[in-house]
């Protein structure tokens, strides 16, 4: 946290850590524009700006024939169903792993306070490293590595899809679980605590009656994430409307990626607009 | 919103439940999931197969420097594209504000007439529509789309990004403009200060913390997003990722996870903690 000298400027104790920040940061980014080799030349030189115009030409008016609309009907209800079944392997992965990584529930805390350091230790802090390691790497490598992974161990279609949403989704929903375990409001688990109850029934009446619809409310806008992350995963093979975006861009089809992208973003909206809902009916 | 919300009726838990569990079943159906043969004793074993293929990491001279340069173009295509997308958000976002165009206590005093009210409202319609198109096409497209215009390399990437995000900046920014607190405000107002004024002194010194924290915010999400343009074709890890999968280079695509989750777990700690010293 900032030392209350950095958060009035008025102070006369002055920090040299913005021009610091900021020199580090203009040499960061001269370094970056190197590297990423940026040129906005490139943008407007006539071969860009030629095929910027090819783009807008071949995109309008998107194709709306019947025959490409009917086949587009398989590939975006893919795109669904995999968000759906990624996300339910993510809670089914990332609620346990998430338990375990949260330290209130392993080895900290009033439910842990008769328990002696080294059990502790032993039973409840090396479980908890271990799951908090896991979901890091879980959530570290990208959907689309794990898609690549499980699609050289599965095949093609939508089941790497799949998996893949769930163990990096799972990855995130673990950790973001276990925070919102770790927030709860302690003083209702003390009371109950003095009130005899025992361990299982601080956390059923006391822990996840609190914690429940921040972890409906997270969930929920992770699928939100998962539908677009479903649609990109296409690109690897692992079904849905990627696929098709990417066949018909490789193609120079572009009045057929126009509808896609409309398709999808009929999709993302009907998405949202379910999960906002049901988020607003959870969390007041 | 709120308004609009509770004057239409809430959805009976129970219609929820029911239209969930219908939605996993017909996704379970169609994506023909098979967790039995998953977590069979073959399919298990078969996992066991392959992840064990992966080790030990290549750690020769070569495969290293080649995943660091790799990594290094990979940051600096989340980098700038991220700068790149809050030079586009900043702007849009002004004109995606309501209380800065033509609302609130800005124009408490003198009422707007007609015609200017009119383009004003143009503005605000026309800088919603262009940040939902930026956020609604995911990066991955919008590198395909560069990729066409200026060719292969980290530069479509970094384009990609910059207008991706800027679209999910420009819509989070101008929330953010939107939600400061007015009293400030009016506080300046009362002094006479000019329109310009308030926004200057009283609307931008409260938002542009947040501005800074979101902008962070979605540099972590970009390091991950940079790493899977290289799919398409503009360039950084994914690209290598890619061509190691494809030619089962499985020692070097473990080097290769290895940098991505150093880089990712490096710049979330970055990021978190410039965050802390912002707000």
């Amino acid at each position: 946290m900032a030392r209350p000298a950095d958060r009035f400027p008025a102070s006369t104790a002055k920090s040299a850590f913005p021009y610091l920040l900021a020199v580090a940061f203009a040499l960061t980014f001269a370094l970056s524009l190197r590297a990423a080799q940026v040129d906005p030349r490139l943008l407007f030189d006539a071969q860009a700006l030629g095929n910027v115009a090819r783009f807008v030409r071949g995109a309008l008016p998107p194709k709306l024939d019947p025959e490409f609309l009917g086949m587009l009907a398989r590939p975006a209800a893919e795109t669904i169903q995999i968000s759906v079944m990624g996300m339910v392997i993510a809670v089914l992965l990332g609620a346990p792993l998430g338990l375990l990584a949260t330290s209130s529930l392993t080895w900290r805390g009033i439910l842990h306070e008769r328990v002696t350091r080294r059990a502790r230790l032993m039973l409840g802090a090396a479980p908890y490293g271990a799951a908090r390691a896991l979901l890091s790497v879980f959530r570290s490598i990208p959907e689309y590595v794990w898609a690549l992974m499980f699609v050289r161990a599965v095949g093609l279609g939508p089941f790497p899809g799949v998996l893949a949403i769930g163990v990096a989704y799972g990855g995130m929903l673990g950790k973001v679980y276990s925070e919102i375990l770790e927030a709860v409001n302690p003083r209702p688990l003390e009371t109950l605590h003095a009130a005899g109850a025992g361990k299982a029934g601080v956390v059923l009446y006391g822990l996840l009656p609190e914690a429940l619809p921040h972890v409906v409310s997270y969930t929920l806008y992770r699928w939100e994430c998962a539908i677009r992350a479903s649609a990109i995963l296409g690109f690897v093979g692992a079904g849905g409307l990627g696929q098709q975006i990417e066949l018909s861009m490789r193609m120079f089809q572009f009045d057929e990626v126009l509808t896609l992208l409309a398709v999808l973003l009929l999709l993302v909206g009907t998405v949202d607009f379910i999960s906002g809902r049901i988020r607003a009916r959870v969390v007041r | 919103m709120s308004a609009v919300a509770l004057s239409r009726r809430r959805w009976s838990p129970w219609l929820i439940v029911a239209g969930l569990g219908a939605l996993v079943g017909w996704s379970y159906h169609g994506t023909r999931v098979d967790m039995g043969a998953l977590l069979s004793v073959e399919g298990l074993r078969q996992i066991g197969v392959y992840v064990a293929r992966l080790f030990p990491p290549d750690l020769s001279a070569g495969a290293l420097r080649d995943a660091a340069i790799a990594a290094v173009e990979t940051f600096a295509i989340s980098l700038v594209g991220s700068v790149l997308a809050a030079c586009i958000a900043f702007p849009l976002a002004l004109g995606a504000t309501r209380t800065i165009l033509y609302h609130g206590v800005l124009y408490e005093g003198q009422r707007l007439g007609r015609a200017p009210k009119a383009l004003r409202l143009g503005v605000y319609a026309a800088s919603k529509t262009v940040l939902a198109v930026l956020r609604t096409v995911p990066e991955i497209v919008w590198a395909l789309i560069f990729v066409f215009v200026v060719g292969l390399g980290p530069f479509p990437g970094v384009l990609a990004l910059g207008v991706h995000t800027g679209g999910v900046l420009g819509k989070l920014f101008g929330e953010v403009l939107e939600d400061v607190d007015p009293r400030p405000l009016e506080a300046l107002q009362s002094t006479g200060a000019s329109r310009l004024r308030i926004v200057l002194y009283g609307i931008l010194p409260q938002a542009i913390p947040q501005f800074v924290s979101y902008a962070l915010y979605r540099w972590e999400v970009n390091i991950r997003a940079a790493a899977i343009l290289g799919l398409v074709g503009a360039g950084g890890l994914g690209q290598r990722v890619y061509v190691a999968i494809s030619l089962f280079l499985e020692h070097q695509l473990l080097t290769l996870i290895l940098a991505i989750y150093v880089m990712v777990t490096l710049v979330d700690a970055l990021s978190a903690w410039l965050r802390a010293r912002v707000l």
